[in-house]
């Protein structure tokens, strides 16, 4: 049951590489060629991760023991408050990168050093670039005040795509000992809570609520007792936060019930199948389909159509799915994208097609620039090399 | 009140290649951008193209010399302004969305002010 393990590491660069996307086409506009500038920035996440993991423990210290953080006050002017601010850091006219650095310091209280750290930069670099953005607050006359309801639809999106940020920038992290840093994931739920209590009727905000609070639920549930990563298949169901699910499902409902749903929403309800799956093989497949369908209608994207022919392996079996991932082969932004070849090994393993697996697993390994990714598909093809030299033609299943 | 300019970025071809009723319509466009937003205009011009630009740069002598062409060459280039004041940012942008620019975009910055 280890076929899905690149799914999940597929998806969740995907997620992230989406939430880039979404950030700052939404600022500059949507890129001549999308889908390579996607892949660009799924294979930069990567190495992000990559470099993530080796300060991963440091920043999680300094997060952590953060005092800064402000107290929360339940006057309702202090929220607004916040509400305020949250658009003020989450300006179009900011880059998303400062966006996300406002946020943690302003709203989430880290000091500039800790920021640093998250971004994995020097605190002069991290000092001077919140210098300018402050300056530029100051200088544009960047207003302090929740936009006017005309602009509220857009201006939202940016505020969700920062929170997301912060969520899969906490959430996402390679295998090792500490696999997510837990307080950044918290301060995105705290501020996705905040955003939901003060927009109740917002669609998305509560899609996105929704999100952080399914995919949150597993995090127990996402290492094993030897400190291994665990693929979605193989997590025991039982471990995952009862409450969250819960709360993510029924606010899931109350998103869908609004009308037609935006992205954040849609990606909630993809994660509200698995949530809802009492085990990996009742997943509703089908459904996940269909979902993926509509994600691509508000975002055509080869990526977001990738982990679609990933779920369609899985609903109607790993040939249709390798079909799928073959069309996708000629598309020229995916060429060089290391998921797609190892999305097409599993299917590959799954029809017992163990050599062109192999091949298509070492694609992947030649693709990806992240160690951590390189190192564990190397150990697919070791295993390979072992099914294949033992016992010629026997499947891993 | 802040001063901002509105830079008017645009494909000098695409303009180059309009129609005489493309002209006549964006001409349009920008008297009635004028007159909805008379309030907050400060002034405004269009530029003719960077054709008829002369650039002027120090050579490494500290010598000015004049060069055929505009400052800095791109696709898209600057072809007018307009000057508009503004209570922040947001309301800046709310009035610059509006300036006529279909060959390309808008650019807006605050204006320092000198005391």
């Amino acid at each position: 049951m280890r076929i899905t393990r690149d799914f999940d590491a597929a998806e969740e660069c995907v997620q992230d590489a989406f939430a880039k996307a979404l950030a700052s086409w939404g600022q500059q506009g949507i890129p001549v060629n999308p889908g390579a500038w996607l892949t660009t920035v799924a294979r930069r996440r990567a190495i992000d991760l990559g470099r993530r993991h080796d300060v991963a423990i440091r920043s999680q210290r300094l997060l952590v023991t953060d005092a800064t953080m402000p107290e929360r006050d339940p006057s309702s002017a202090i929220e607004d408050d916040r509400l305020r601010l949250i658009f003020t850091c989450c300006h179009p006219s900011l880059a998303t990168d400062t966006q996300v650095a406002l946020a943690l310091r302003m709203l989430c209280g880290l000091s500039t050093v800790e920021v640093a750290k998250a971004f994995l930069v020097k605190e002069s670099a991290m000092a001077a670039r919140l210098t300018r953005a402050k300056k530029k607050i100051s200088i544009a006359r960047i207003p302090y005040r929740v936009p006017e309801r005309s602009e509220l639809r857009t201006r939202i999106d940016a505020v969700l795509l920062v929170i997301h940020l912060l969520f899969t920038t906490g959430h996402t992290s390679p295998v090792g000992e500490e696999l997510s840093q837990v307080d950044l994931v918290e301060r995105s739920l705290d501020l996705a809570r905040m955003l939901h209590g003060l927009l109740p009727d917002d669609g998305e905000v509560a899609g996105l609520l929704a999100l952080i609070l399914l995919t949150d639920s597993r995090r127990g549930a996402r290492i094993s007792a030897e400190g291994e990563f665990l693929a979605l298949a193989d997590q025991d169901r039982s471990t995952w936060h009862r409450d969250s699910i819960d709360e993510g499902l029924a606010l899931v409902g109350e998103a869908l019930r609004r009308g037609r749903p935006g992205p954040f929403t849609l990606m909630a309800a993809i994660a509200a199948v698995h949530s809802s799956a009492p085990h990996w093989d009742e997943t509703d497949w089908g459904e996940i389909v269909g979902l993926y369908d509509l994600l691509i209608a508000t975002w055509p994207s080869p990526v977001v159509a990738l982990n679609r022919a990933v779920a369609l392996s899985f609903a109607e079996g790993p040939g249709v799915g390798l079909r799928a991932l073959d069309d996708l082969g000629a598309e020229p932004q995916l060429s060089a994208y290391p998921y797609l070849a190892a999305a097409r090994a599993n299917c590959l393993v799954r029809l017992d097609r163990l050599e062109e697996a192999r091949d298509a697993f070492a694609e992947a390994a030649m693709l990806t620039e992240n160690v951590v990714e390189r190192a564990y598909l190397h150990s697919r093809i070791e295993e390979l090399n072992d099914t294949l030299g033992a016992e010629p033609g026997l499947g891993l299943l | 009140m802040t001063q901002y300019l509105v830079l008017i970025y645009e494909n000098e071809q695409s303009w180059a290649d309009a129609d005489e009723s493309t002209y006549g319509r964006i001409h349009a466009e920008h008297n009635s951008f004028g007159e909805k937003n008379g309030a907050s205009l400060r002034g405004g011009n269009a530029l003719e193209s960077t054709m008829t630009a002369t650039s002027l740069r120090r050579n490494s002598s500290g010598e000015i010399v004049a060069t055929d062409g505009p400052f800095a060459e791109t696709k898209e280039a600057l072809g007018g302004y307009y000057v508009i004041e503004a209570d922040d940012l947001d309301a800046a942008l709310a009035v610059a969305k509006q300036v006529p620019a279909h060959f390309g975009g808008v650019e807006v910055r605050p204006i320092r002010e000198m005391n």
